[in-house]
């Protein structure tokens, strides 16, 4: 059946978009505040660097990192034909 | 009818703001004709309670789908809001500012975790919950799975963190009505309690829905005006959040100065939940330990959110698959705008004390000169804030002022010396936020009982109108023993926040992912990961945690972080138990498939 090909698709490419997603989240979860006390020898915008990235800088990316994911499930549910009718 | 709400919708919010603001202003103006602070508090948090009780009223009904999902009708953006009204709790409210002000670099953990989960939640979890079609998490665990046992382990890990939770948002709704109602704790507690069920008791998930979206318009306004205000009347800067790098810098010149590090730690005479500034702000642990202490609770608490029932049931509600994911996208942008000032009023709160420079400096100067500041002695009275001159020589020193983190929120408007209308308005914010976190656990509580516990083990024939009243009855019952746990004051606010968080993943976190993206995994595996899972984590709470055995923490693994213990017990369980039984029957394993794409029907059929 055609639609299992597509469903295998559909699956594969979901899975990858998650690995990426959690590979990403990972850094700014884990390994840059790990460092926090090396990034603070470093400035930005007037901030000590790992702090800002505690108090800022993983935030910002996660907000954008869930926009970007939500956009891009959206087209590989429509390139397959997974994609809910509006 | 209701067709045209959904349609309304933005301007209806659209109306309730602007009538909000006028309510402000017209604070305002009473207060400089000559209406007393007391009654303007009252008026604040009177008004906004009596709000919410009418949309409550207004959201009654008799449907189970609307009772439950709120009809699955809520769009995205205002889902987002729900859920950030739902997720910012009195903790998030009045709190975390006075945690960052007193931990520093290290408290930002839970900044980082309570923002990152969400990233788990839109990739692993809301989606697929939504596309299956429960209406609780016990019943996502219980039909993949099957049998009794797993949805009765789902339900009493959900009872208990979510109970964990909920006391300690009733405590705050009890302390902030006390003070700005002027009645005792005891009796502010049940006045909360009447509040919260006024909102929830009607309408279940719809009314909890559109009191959520009103209240975190309240809270968000009442934590962004007074720090935008405070920041631009000090010259700090037009937008607060970009511009505290240098306050930071600062800081840390005054830390130096002061030599904090070196300062004896005084604690005789001290009141209690009171503490003197000992830990730098900015700076961050040299040693591997303060790194893995920093990233081991970013962990807990970020699986926490993505296994907390009532905010994954927030996700149920949205008309589609695609609104779930975007409505995660909605709900941390939401909670963001919150997250991110925190850290910037702590700084500039901070600032404003130390800094003998500016002229609310405190510390360096005279005792007696800070002991005739109005703020001072307000918050003094009420056993907030206190002055030890330890070293006798009438000089304010930094180890010798003593504070509660909760001035951080409470005070800053005080502090900077901004009209009284905004410490009323502070209030309001933080009943709000108390509020309709408290809603949302005390409906994920009693609807998991209701619908998991009753409906689906006990009596699965129930009438609706039996099954909506058994709801409501619960619901009343769980929020008075709620409200009785809070009124013997048992646990300070955070400690009891963060505990919830760690069962949540100790017994959740891994059967509800695993459920959706392993196939293989089974009844049995999904039963021994939620047992161990949470066996192990609450021993070994039970076996550090200072209020019952207190032993010395395994690998700096304290009583904030046992879901460090729990998640591998139930990972490891799971995985293991699921390989040495059989695989699921064919007819789970497709609906596994099922799930897994947004198109078609819900998994579960709607009238379940």
């Amino acid at each position: 059946m055609a639609n299992d090909s597509r469903r295998e698709e559909h699956w594969a490419r979901t899975k990858r978009l998650m690995i990426i997603t959690l590979s990403i989240w990972f850094i700014f979860s884990f390994v840059v505040h790990w460092f926090a006390n090396s990034l603070n020898a470093f400035t930005f915008m007037g901030f000590p660097l790992g702090f800002y990235m505690a108090a800022q800088g993983s935030e910002v990316i996660f907000v954008i990192l869930i926009v970007w994911f939500a956009w891009s499930q959206h087209n590989i549910d429509k390139d397959t034909g997974f994609a809910e009718e509006e | 009818m209701k067709g045209a709400f959904i349609d309304n919708l933005p301007k209806v919010y659209g109306l309730y703001t602007g009538g909000f603001l006028i309510f402000v202003l017209l604070m305002a103006v009473l207060e400089q004709m000559g209406v007393g602070a007391d009654t303007i508090g009252i008026l604040f948090v009177a008004f906004t309670i009596l709000i919410y009780a009418g949309i409550g009223w207004l959201s009654r009904t008799m449907q189970v789908d609307a009772y439950y999902v709120a009809g699955r009708q809520v769009p995205a953006v205002f889902n987002g809001m729900a859920t950030a009204a739902d997720w910012m709790s009195g903790a998030s409210f009045v709190a975390m500012a006075g945690g960052i002000y007193f931990g520093g670099h290290g408290y930002l953990a839970f900044v980082v975790g309570w923002t990152g989960g969400y990233v788990l939640v839109a990739s692993l979890m809301a989606p697929y919950l939504r596309k299956f079609g429960c209406y609780t998490v016990p019943d996502f665990i219980g039909t993949r799975y099957g049998g009794n046992l797993a949805r009765f382990l789902a339900v009493v890990i959900l009872v208990v963190a979510s109970f964990t939770y909920v006391t300690a948002q009733i405590n705050a709704t009890g302390t902030i009505a006390s003070r700005a109602l002027q009645i005792p704790f005891e009796v502010g507690v049940w006045f909360g309690l009447l509040g919260i069920l006024l909102c929830s008791m009607l309408g279940g998930m719809r009314a909890v829905t559109w009191t959520q979206v009103a209240q975190y318009i309240v809270l968000i306004i009442a934590y962004l005006v007074p720090v935008f205000w405070m920041s631009n009347k000090q010259g700090f800067g037009v937008i607060p959040q970009l511009v505290y790098g240098d306050a930071v810098m600062r800081i840390g010149e005054l830390e130096a100065m002061y030599n904090m590090a070196d300062l004896p730690k005084i604690t005789e005479g001290v009141k209690g939940g009171l503490r003197a500034l000992s830990v730098p702000h900015a700076a961050a642990g040299e040693s591997a330990m303060s790194s893995w202490k920093f990233v081991t609770l970013v962990l807990c608490m970020m699986a926490g959110t993505a296994s907390l029932p009532h905010i994954l049931m927030r996700y149920f509600t949205t008309p589609s698959v695609r609104a779930a994911r975007n409505s995660v996208a909605w709900s941390l942008f939401f909670i963001f705008l919150l997250y991110f000032t925190a850290p910037a009023l702590a700084t500039f709160t901070k600032l404003q004390v130390l800094d003998p420079n500016l002229a609310t400096g405190i510390i360096g100067k005279a005792i007696s000169e800070v002991e005739a500041l109005d703020w001072i002695q307000k918050w003094a009275n009420v056993g907030f804030l206190q002055i030890i001159d330890a070293n006798g020589d009438g000089m304010l020193q930094l180890n010798e002022f003593f504070m509660r983190g909760d001035i951080v929120v409470l005070a800053t408007p005080e502090i900077a010396g901004l009209p009284y209308v905004i410490s009323g308005l502070v209030a309001a914010g933080g009943m709000a936020a108390a509020m309709s976190t408290a809603d949302g656990l005390l409906l994920a509580i009693a609807n998991a009982l209701s619908h998991d516990l009753y409906y689906k083990i006990i009596d699965p024939k129930a009438e609706t109108r039996t099954r909506l009243l058994v709801a409501r009855i619960l619901l009343i019952a769980i929020g008075a023993a709620g409200a009785f746990v809070a009124s013997l004051k048992l646990t300070s606010i955070l400690g009891a926040v963060a505990w919830a968080f760690d069962f949540a993943c100790s017994g959740l976190f891994f059967p509800i992912v695993l459920g959706i993206w392993w196939k293989r995994a089974n009844q049995a595996g999904a039963v021994a990961g939620m047992l161990l899972g949470f066996a192990a984590g609450s021993l070994y709470l039970y076996w550090v945690a200072p209020a019952f055995l207190g032993n010395e923490p395994w690998l700096g693994i304290d009583h904030l972080r046992f879901g460090i213990i729990g998640m591998p017990v139930s990972l490891i369980a799971m995985v293991v138990v699921t390989l040495m039984t059989a695989e699921p029957d064919a007819e789970t394993q497709a609906m596994v498939d099922e799930i897994r794409v947004p198109v078609g029907e819900t998994v579960i059929d709607s009238s379940h």
